[in-house]
């Protein structure tokens, strides 16, 4: 089978995924969870709940504090002991509603039971309204709200459906557990999202390093035999995940700067969103589970763990679960190497976004900048064909209107010049604060029009 | 020959005298009126260019200070007021004279005192240090140290200090141009009043969290318990989102909320003698029995 990728730039770091052969488990309960109102991205979600208002789980918490925006539901069951800030994962304080579990008891309507429901909703209305209300958003990482994503604007239409399982990123795993675990429903979610979308075409993007995964996922798409729907085998290589990347590499259509996927007729969505979707349509279960990897070189096999966690849960909680940090541990993780945030504060809460806690030792440590000796390694690696070395220097002058020629805003933030660097320097660092300030330039000014 | 000599001489004179004329006509007729005040004022200008006054450099200070006339708008905090009554008499108008000011770091969380809870390996800028991440201590409003205002002052007047961590203002060189209140990211740095022979107040925190989370990042941090206010006899001291804060212009350097501060986030600087803690609180005490004596009766 010919295998895709896209075009241009994309590093090839060892694949670590250390992880693949353990099944995932159910978390038990915490005896607290803390749920963030900024999960999504967009405005804060605002409560709707008092203290000391008993909640079950899968009900409605928050509800969406604007148009791109989600609503929140309660993970647990239990009584609400605080709504007050709290320092999430980075230490910046977010408003945190407090629950003290009580019990297991759902929602009226969620329907728990593990059989397959094949049967797709006729009315998209429904469909759309079910994935808002039960407060879906994107997890392959941007955490945008789908119901958004699946409702394209006038004028513009959906050719194609791109089921986004490349799981690029070195460590993580939990992407590869469900599609080997939950094939079906990921495959009935998919269709569901096709449904959405006026009966576009579907292509679920496995890398090549996941054989099994290609293999299962394309033996229930034979079976379950939704029209439109293919599996493509894509080339290991990192940023494949990437939207635009992934686009690039199935369609071979580039999204020019500034535009949507949708302007070339493209839809993303990750195969957990889709396992999300399937939930929330068919079983009316809102988001209130996740998979991720507890991971990472300095963690021993045996402690290597997928799990079915409960959003909110506290990330120490889930760390003593799985035995504890190793003692060697110099770096925290929350998401991939290349792209995930370090964890500055093990207190805080999994999101719905979470997608592991990698525990990385010391070879994982910056070195000490040196002089850049223009290589041209960075621009050779920059998927989106940026110039990093040259936008760090902009951004030093802070010569705005060049890095917005230089095309700064279409930087993904992926991490590989920094990661191709010979001389160690701090492009992405750099980038994302002259990226950050040219869209408030952006923005302002189409404000003004 | 002769004759070859005269042509190219007199063609040469009549070809420079038309020219002379052309350019004689050009200056005249494109002449800018410019007041030669613009100059007079920029050559009194202290020429740092700093831009602390506002404006983009001396020269564009000059020149908006010659069109409005007047200094109100207009005030060149290096040069001070001997250098703005220069200029007043340049202009021939009035200056409001202000008080000389000084870069004040309001944070007092010594490396000492502010547990470090996670090593932070990136970028050595406060800015970037900032949109990162909550930074490296318990205190999400606290010096980050990487010398964001070391790097923006022009005047040498700011250094870090290796012991505690943080920047130090050299009063001497400091000209509250401003330039390290634009650059720190935690709005940590504020110009106040310097004060009768440099003698001032100030509370050295801007924690805004409460009390048991302020005191847990820092053992110097202000903790909003509001002892300060109640000391202060001049209502030059405000409590709001949990942290104290003293108005330079009421406040009349007794020192009583330095004494009362249970944490030593309130500093007083450049004052002869050292505070005599207990002396000053028993004089409080022996005042607040009095007054209650006077009540009763």
């Amino acid at each position: 089978m010919n295998k895709l990728t896209f075009s241009i730039g994309g590093i090839h770091p060892s694949d670590s995924k250390i992880s693949r052969g353990c099944k995932i488990e159910t978390l038990p309960l915490p005896p607290k969870v803390y749920v963030s109102m900024f999960q999504h991205l967009g405005a804060q979600a605002k409560p709707v709940v008092a203290v000391g208002d008993k909640v079950k789980a899968g009900q409605i918490i928050a509800e969406p504090g604007g148009f791109i925006s989600a609503y929140v539901h309660s993970p647990v069951s239990g009584t609400v002991k605080s709504i007050a800030p709290r320092k999430d994962l980075a230490g910046f304080a977010v408003m945190h509603i407090e629950i003290d579990v009580e019990g297991d008891e759902w929602a009226e309507g969620v329907d728990l039971s593990p059989e397959l429901v094949t049967n797709i909703p006729e009315d998209r209305d429904f469909i759309l309204d079910r994935i808002k209300m039960c407060g879906v958003v994107g997890l392959g990482g941007a955490t945008f709200p789908t119901h958004v994503k699946l409702n394209p604007p006038p004028g513009k239409t959906a050719e194609c459906l791109i089921l986004n399982g490349a799981e690029c990123e070195p460590f993580l795993t939990s992407d590869f557990r469900i599609l080997l675990e939950r094939t079906d429903e990921i495959v009935v979610g998919a269709a569901i999202m096709q449904k959405v979308l006026g009966g576009c075409r579907c292509v679920i993007g496995i890398e090549e390093n996941k054989p099994e995964a290609i293999e299962a996922v394309s033996a229930s798409v034979a079976r379950l035999g939704f029209p439109g729907m293919s599996v493509a085998t894509l080339k290991k290589r990192y940023p494949q995940g990437g939207e635009k990347q992934l686009i690039d590499a199935v369609m071979h259509r580039q999204v020019k700067s500034g535009g949507l996927p949708i302007d070339v007729g493209a839809v993303v969505q990750n195969v957990a969103t889709s396992l999300a979707v399937y939930e929330a349509v068919q079983k009316n279960k809102p988001l209130v589970t996740n998979t991720m990897t507890f991971t990472g070189n300095v963690v021993p096999p045996e402690r290597q763990h997928n799990y079915l966690f409960r959003i909110g849960t506290p990330l120490s909680f889930i760390a003593e679960q799985a035995g504890g940090i190793p003692e060697n541990a110099v770096k925290l993780v929350s998401g991939g190497p290349m792209m995930g945030k370090a964890i500055a504060n093990l207190e805080a809460t999994t999101v719905k976004g979470s997608s592991s806690i990698l525990c990385l030792g010391d070879e994982t440590r910056r070195h000490p900048e040196t002089a850049c000796i223009r290589c041209g390694r960075c621009a050779d690696a920059c998927p989106m064909g940026l110039e990093p070395f040259f936008l760090k220097k902009l951004y030093g002058v802070g010569d705005t209107d060049a890095l917005e020629r230089n095309a700064v805003q279409d930087c993904i933030e992926c991490g590989c010049c920094q990661y191709s660097c010979p001389a160690y320097v701090p492009l992405l660092d750099n980038i994302r604060m002259a990226k950050a300030q040219v869209m408030g330039i952006i923005r302002a000014r189409n404000a003004k029009k | 020959m002769t004759q070859t000599i005269i042509w190219t001489v007199s063609v040469l004179t009549v070809l420079g005298l038309v020219l002379a004329l052309v350019l004689f006509w050009v200056a005249r007729k494109f002449r800018v009126e410019e007041d030669p005040r613009i100059d007079e004022i920029e050559k009194t200008l202290p020429g740092a260019n700093c831009g602390g006054c506002g404006f983009a450099g001396c020269r564009a200070f000059a020149d908006a200070a010659v069109k409005a006339g007047n200094l109100d708008k207009n005030y060149c905090p290096v040069g001070g007021n001997d250098v703005m009554k220069k200029v007043a008499g340049i202009l021939g108008c009035e200056i409001k004279e202000a008080a000389p000011r000084v870069a004040v770091v309001r944070c007092n969380g010594a490396c000492s005192v502010r547990p470090r809870i996670n090593v932070y390996e990136g970028t050595q800028s406060c800015k970037v240090k900032a949109a990162l991440y909550g930074g490296d201590t318990g205190c999400l409003f606290g010096c980050l140290g990487c010398g964001d205002c070391v790097a923006a002052c022009q005047f040498g007047a700011l250094s870090m200090n290796a012991e505690t961590g943080l920047p130090e203002v050299d009063e001497e060189k400091c000209t509250a141009c401003g330039k390290c209140v634009a650059a720190c990211p935690k709005r940590i740095i504020e110009l106040r009043a310097k004060g009768p022979r440099g003698m001032r107040m100030f509370v050295s925190c801007t924690n805004k969290d409460k009390g048991p989370v302020a005191r847990k990042a820092c053992g110097n941090a202000c903790i909003g318990c509001g002892i300060c206010v109640k000391t202060c006899r001049h209502d030059a001291i405000t409590l709001s989102d949990n942290v104290a804060y003293i108005d330079f212009e009421k406040c009349k350097l007794c020192r009583e909320c330095e004494a009362m501060c249970p944490t030593g986030a309130i500093h007083g600087v450049n004052f002869p003698k050292p505070l005599d803690k207990e002396a000053v609180k028993k004089r409080i005490a022996e005042r607040n029995a009095k007054e209650k004596e006077a009540a009763n009766e």
